[in-house]
């Protein structure tokens, strides 16, 4: 596993809900087909009301218009981060996007699994809320070994809470390697 | 020290005497239910990880009921479909409910209970948050996504944190204008929208033992509204009359100990409770109804898992009898069980379909339809700035539709009171005069 993960930072609010995250009129996309899929990149987090898309100013689309990529890889979130549908289609876009973490308050359960199990990205929980320490464009470094976010547009660093018991699921990559590094199921 | 409903469930299924909040245990599962948006995606990482003539882990203990994209010329819904389809075949799974066949039922949180997969002291997993619904039958039921459900499909099996325990209970009696849906916004607005994170919501009181199964199912159902992990009522005998009459399955009931220990212990006085709405744009923007009286309305819809079964079509048909909706009025029954008991149950001899089509409301095919927005063609779903009181479960922004739309989540009594007058309203108005 990367010991650190550099990226710019997407800055979101409260209660970011799965809708937010991709609306259920896009979740007709298969998720294995290489092409099909890129759509969930186009359209992650599309949902977002445009004053809470991207703050503080908002109004700053995550892709731009038609990408499957975005430019920003690593979330902010406030608290209830993923809360609604247990759509593992959330997740996957933002994957599919290009997002290697979310550093939230705190998190909706089964996004917080799906994000675990299926091995998405990091889903860390940061000690103080980030929401109003953090824009949208800055520059982000996450230490695991540290357990530490900076902010090097601010030059500020602030601590993460552990990932606990899950950090052997992360290890593995998601709950099948897990499960076979355990025994549980045949390796492949 | 004694142990929950929701704790002795899990302990069984996990070949434990008994567990604690916090533990981590692999559970064996009863049953694993997906659906149309979920199916696909699970069967693929199923593949990729089991390989591609691998066999799930137990064919009866599958349960695929498409209900979400259904009535739709959208091609990559409707391949979907095809998929669902397809593995059926290649698994040989006797559990599928069929688009355009006689065994289409819709909505899969009703169609469990309906085709007699909710059993008490049993442990189901669904790919969709809204499985919690389940509980009702005193059994452990939640979502899951894609993934999780991929490995049930290979093991049969599913880690799960132990959650806590929050305790809701109701003494006396609802008033007549109260329904259940009245009930859980009240209590979500109280603890909000992650007030029971990772934990269980167990019902409790002799108010909601006065329940019907169906009304159970509706405080169950958005546990998830409050970031529960499940909602769970013990089974008792309005339980096993239900199950009974759905299936010769046993089951096995399980009841929370004297001395089980919960995070939070709440007890309202159920005479107490009134109309409640969720304003936008979430379900814990509680007000009481007598408090939105003057908020204008541009449609109702009355609908899906959380506010379309055959209780509230009967409550908002008590309301629309004989009188004409002044907003446009949209109807979705959750399964075709409920929208043949449309076409059964009378009110004063006329039927309920009768009457919603002399109240000028518009009738849908079962399925989740607008709840959740859905393809551009899907019944009833919201546009442009539209105001709409729902009885379904979710207000975020966009949920049904249209980001620009405000919905208020509110009861099938409130939602029809409030078709027929084009603002929002109290039943009360209309049931006591």
């Amino acid at each position: 596993m990367n010991k650190v993960i550099e990226g710019v930072a997407y800055v979101l609010g409260n209660d970011v809900d799965t809708d937010q995250i991709i609306p259920a009129e896009h979740l007709v996309y298969s998720l294995s087909d290489p092409e099909e899929r890129k759509n969930y990149g186009k359209f992650a987090m599309s949902g977002v009301p445009a004053d809470q898309a991207g703050l503080p100013a908002g109004k700053i689309p995550f892709t731009e218009n038609g990408q499957s990529e975005s430019k920003y890889s690593i979330i902010i979130g406030g608290k209830n981060f993923g809360c609604g549908s247990s759509r593992e289609h959330a997740p996957a876009c933002m994957e599919i996007a290009g997002v290697r973490a979310v550093v939230a308050e705190s998190y909706a359960r089964i996004f917080y699994r799906n994000s675990v199990d299926g091995g998405f990205f990091i889903p860390f929980e940061s000690v103080k809320r980030m929401v109003e320490e953090i824009k949208t464009g800055d520059d982000l470094i996450i230490d695991l070994n540290k357990s530490t976010l900076t902010n090097r547009s601010s030059n500020k660093t602030y601590e993460l809470k552990s990932l606990g018991e899950v950090i052997e699921i992360i290890e593995a990559g998601n709950i099948f390697e897990y499960a076979r590094k355990t025994g549980m199921i045949p390796s492949a | 020290m004694g142990m929950t409903i929701t704790e002795k469930i899990l302990a069984a299924h996990a070949g434990k005497e008994s567990v604690r909040p916090g533990d981590n245990i692999w559970v064996d599962v009863d049953v694993l239910m997906t659906h149309d948006v979920c199916g696909p995606g699970t069967f693929s990482i199923f593949k990729k990880q089991f390989g591609e003539n691998a066999k799930v882990w137990d064919r009866d203990k599958v349960v695929i009921i498409p209900d979400h994209f259904i009535f739709t010329k959208d091609t990559h819904a409707n391949r979907n479909i095809d998929i669902l389809r397809q593995f059926v075949k290649e698994q040989s799974l006797p559990h599928y409910f069929d688009v355009g066949t006689d065994r289409y039922k819709g909505v899969c949180h009703l169609a469990l209970a309906q085709e007699g997969f909710n059993r008490p002291g049993e442990v189901l997993f669904g790919t969709d948050s809204h499985t919690s619904t389940s509980g009702a039958f005193g059994m452990f039921s939640t979502g899951i996504g894609n993934t999780d459900a991929a490995f049930i499909l290979g093991t049969g099996k599913l880690w799960v944190k132990v959650p806590e325990s929050m305790c809701f209970e109701f003494t006396g009696t609802f008033p007549e204008h109260v329904m259940a849906k009245d009930v859980i916004l009240n209590v979500i607005g109280d603890i909000g929208v992650d007030g029971a994170t990772y934990r269980a919501m167990e019902w409790r009181g002799d108010a909601v033992m006065s329940l019907s199964m169906e009304e159970r199912m509706t405080l169950c159902n958005m546990a998830i509204e409050a970031g529960g992990k499940n909602g769970i009522i013990e089974a008792d005998e309005v339980t096993t009359d239900y199950v009974k009459q759905r299936t010769d399955a046993p089951y096995k009931i399980y009841k929370s100990d004297e001395d089980a220990q919960y995070f939070f212990k709440k007890t309202y006085n159920a005479s107490e409770m009134e109309p409640i709405v969720a304003k936008p744009h979430s379900p814990d923007n509680k007000a009481k109804v007598s408090e939105c009286v003057d908020v204008k309305l541009d449609r109702a819809y009355i609908g899906s898992c959380t506010g379309g079964k055959l209780t509230d079509f009967m409550a908002a048909a008590r309301l629309l009898k004989g009188k004409k909706v002044q907003i446009d009025t949209f109807i979705v029954p959750a399964t075709r069980e409920v929208e043949q008991d449309l076409y059964k149950e009378k009110i004063d001899g006329e039927t309920l379909v009768d009457i919603f089509k002399n109240a000028g409301a518009y009738l849908g095919d079962p399925s989740c339809a607008a709840c959740l927005g859905g393809p551009q063609d899907t019944f009833g779903r919201a546009k442009d700035n539209q105001v709409v009181i729902s009885t379904t479960n979710r207000n975020f922004p966009g949920r049904m539709g249209s980001k620009q739309s405000h919905v208020y989540l509110a009861s099938p009594y409130t939602a029809a009171a409030s078709a027929l007058t084009g603002h929002i309203t109290n039943p009360a108005d209309f049931i006591y005069n």
